[in-house]
């Protein structure tokens, strides 16, 4: 979703501000020179000193907003997976007497019109948020790295085949073939996230496919082949662990496109049920109340936009640690 | 080019055959029919009404039958509004939408494409970090909570705005830049990288060297390379506008076709969102193929085979 122009900045390349100083000489001389230069591309650095994902740790940990998304981040799952235990009511506990009260010393963001703490319904929105996001990302993960490989590895005229399909998935509109889904499938969480999962992979699948073809004719797997090592071996054993970094980046910046997928569904009644509540349900239900009763809408949405906003602090840090090449950053 | 043209037109075919056929199966796979909720009709009421839609006859027909009607362009009765076809709504709707549309590409062309060229040439000033930070709030901000709260700021409070509806420009504002903020960030982001990418290029020295003025330097040859990030986003940017309309137009009351697609989706219409469905795709591809177009005729290194 948020992903910026791939070749932003390309031209800083290998000797910009962002090239790894410690990419050559720290190599063991037994691992092959093509390794070198990608990140991510030296299997098991022996040498001593920094190892590359030691390095991008480095990298990530000097980038402010990062860290500072991933602190938010790591919050927010910590108090929703705490929530039964931290949350000061039960979440679908109604008091007409206390209902669409604004924030208070006692129910710190207010309550909505049937008298439940909004702050715990945030929280417990916050779990099935979280486990969407999550899950599908995993979904769209399985699917895309599966249909990259295969498309990467086969080449020729399948891949050909297989990735003009994915150009035209991508003009079609994605959304409308979940709703289509959740109708018939019904409105429960399981078939969520598989139906938002099953149309996210796309761009999975095309970072992927790249990375297989330009991996699998590097020399390691050269010779691993030579030795007899089976398809399957090989890309599970060779290949993608070498594609780890933009996979685990893109990964990251799946999450929050899942999230908002999800909370548009349920804004318009298509995604969570009644009464379990997530944070696009939460901002339904505070958007048709808003005139008398605003904190109904600006809390759900500010923890969604946080979320989203820490989300893609992070996942854009993460790219520019992992992948240096193609940092945005001048 | 013409080739071209003919071989990608080809190629729709098959692509919406799969889609209707898709969608028609799983539409009928679904338990439980777009009749239930009338709750327990006569015997006799129900066999007429699945006799009008055909709902008595084997599945394969159906499809057959469907099919042909698609191809002729006739996606069918609505079965929530048993007077109206699917055309005849779409044909009410498809109007509204296309205007909320484009207001709202306009607005992210125009709004998003200057704060990206201008932060772009001045990179690292305060005006760069200031619309570069609004561009990422932009992109998290969803925009059904930027709706309401614009709404509640502009329409509610300070009563600038019509609150919802359609029909004047004015109701036009709040939903145009509600569905346009985010594409405008995105664009903004793009042309900003863009912008960087070609500015440092040795034909952008030669233009100033040769005495140029800034404008014409910026608007005649750095511009034109710095949009095709841009241009090249149109295509899932006009797909992303179509079903965030869904959305505002549910916000703001507007008689689009994504209103009659969540109604129809929530009352299992199943001809309704089936056209719905197939409409889109047919405009979707031919947008796709007009930016490919376009892409091609703006830059000279891209040929269509």
């Amino acid at each position: 979703m948020s992903r910026r122009a791939p070749s932003a900045g390309t031209h800083c390349g290998p000797n910009g501000p962002h090239a790894m100083g410690a990419q050559a000489p720290e190599v063991a001389p037994d691992i092959p020179q093509s390794a070198i230069g990608h990140p991510l591309g030296v299997p098991h650095s022996r040498g001593s000193g920094a190892s590359p994902w030691h390095d991008a740790f480095r990298r990530l940990r000097r980038n402010r907003l990062a860290v500072l998304g991933l602190a938010v981040l790591l919050t927010f799952v910590l108090a929703a997976i705490v929530a039964p235990w931290i949350a000061p009511f039960p979440f679908d506990k109604t008091d007409l007497r206390h209902g669409a009260k604004p924030p208070s010393r006692l129910h710190v963001l207010g309550t909505d019109e049937l008298g439940r703490d909004l702050f715990t319904r945030i929280l417990y929105g916050a779990r099935i948020s979280f486990a969407v996001g999550i899950l599908a990302t995993l979904v769209s993960l399985s699917i895309g790295v599966t249909y990259g490989c295969v498309a990467g590895y086969a080449g020729g005229r399948l891949d050909h085949l297989m990735m003009r399909i994915v150009d035209i998935l991508y003009g079609l509109p994605f959304m409308f073939f979940v709703i289509i889904l959740m109708v018939i499938f019904g409105r429960n969480i399981l078939n969520l996230f598989v139906a938002l999962g099953a149309v996210q992979w796309l761009t999975m699948a095309r970072i992927v496919r790249g990375q297989v073809l330009s991996l699998k004719v590097r020399e390691f797997v050269l010779s691993a082949q030579a030795v007899g090592a089976s398809p399957l071996r090989l890309l599970v054993r060779h290949v993608l662990p070498n594609a780890v970094g933009p996979i685990v980046v893109y990964a990251t910046l799946t999450v929050p496109a899942v999230m908002l997928e999800e909370a548009f569904l349920s804004f318009l009644g298509l995604g969570v049920q009644p009464p379990m509540a997530s944070w696009g349900s939460l901002a339904s239900e505070g958007a048709a109340a808003m005139e008398p009763y605003p904190w109904l809408i600006l809390f759900p949405g500010m923890s969604l936009t946080v979320t989203l906003l820490s989300l893609n602090f992070f996942g854009d840090g993460l790219r520019d640690a992992l992948d240096p090449q193609i940092s945005f950053r001048h | 080019m013409l080739g071209y043209i003919f071989r990608r037109l080809a190629e729709f075919l098959p692509v919406l055959f799969v889609i209707v056929s898709l969608s028609f199966f799983l539409m009928r796979l679904a338990p439980g029919g777009p009749f239930d909720q009338e709750r327990a009709l006569p015997e006799q009421v129900r066999a007429n009404i699945e006799a009008r839609y055909h709902l008595n006859e084997p599945l394969w027909r159906q499809y057959l039958q469907y099919l042909g009607e698609v191809a002729r362009g006739d996606l069918g009765p609505s079965f929530r509004y048993p007077d109206r076809s699917v055309n005849e709504l779409l044909g009410l709707g498809f109007p509204v939408s296309l205007t909320l549309g484009l207001c709202a590409l306009a607005v992210a062309l125009s709004l998003g494409g200057m704060a990206g060229v201008l932060a772009g040439l001045r990179r690292n000033s305060p005006f760069d970090y200031f619309t570069m930070s609004f561009a990422l709030f932009g992109i998290s901000v969803p925009n059904f909570v930027l709706g309401p709260i614009l709404m509640l700021l502009f329409a509610l409070w300070l009563r600038w705005l019509p609150v919802a509806g359609w029909g004047t420009w004015r109701h036009l504002v709040l939903p145009s830049v509600t569905l346009g903020m985010f594409y405008a960030a995105y664009v903004a982001r793009l042309t900003r990288a863009g912008m960087l990418e070609v500015i440092h290029q040795d034909f952008i020295r030669t233009a100033r060297a040769k005495g140029l003025r800034e404008a014409a330097v910026v608007f005649r040859h750095a511009l034109p390379g710095a949009v095709l990030p841009v241009v090249t986003y149109l295509g899932p940017a006009s797909a992303a506008v179509l079903t965030g309309s869904v959305v505002v137009e549910t916000i703001f009351s507007i008689p689009g076709v994504g209103r009659y697609f969540v109604s129809g989706a929530l009352n299992r219409d199943y001809t309704m969102v089936l056209g719905t469905v197939v409409f889109y795709s047919v405009l979707l591809l031919a947008f796709n193929l007009v930016v490919d177009i376009l892409y091609a005729y703006l830059d000279p290194r891209v040929q269509v085979r």
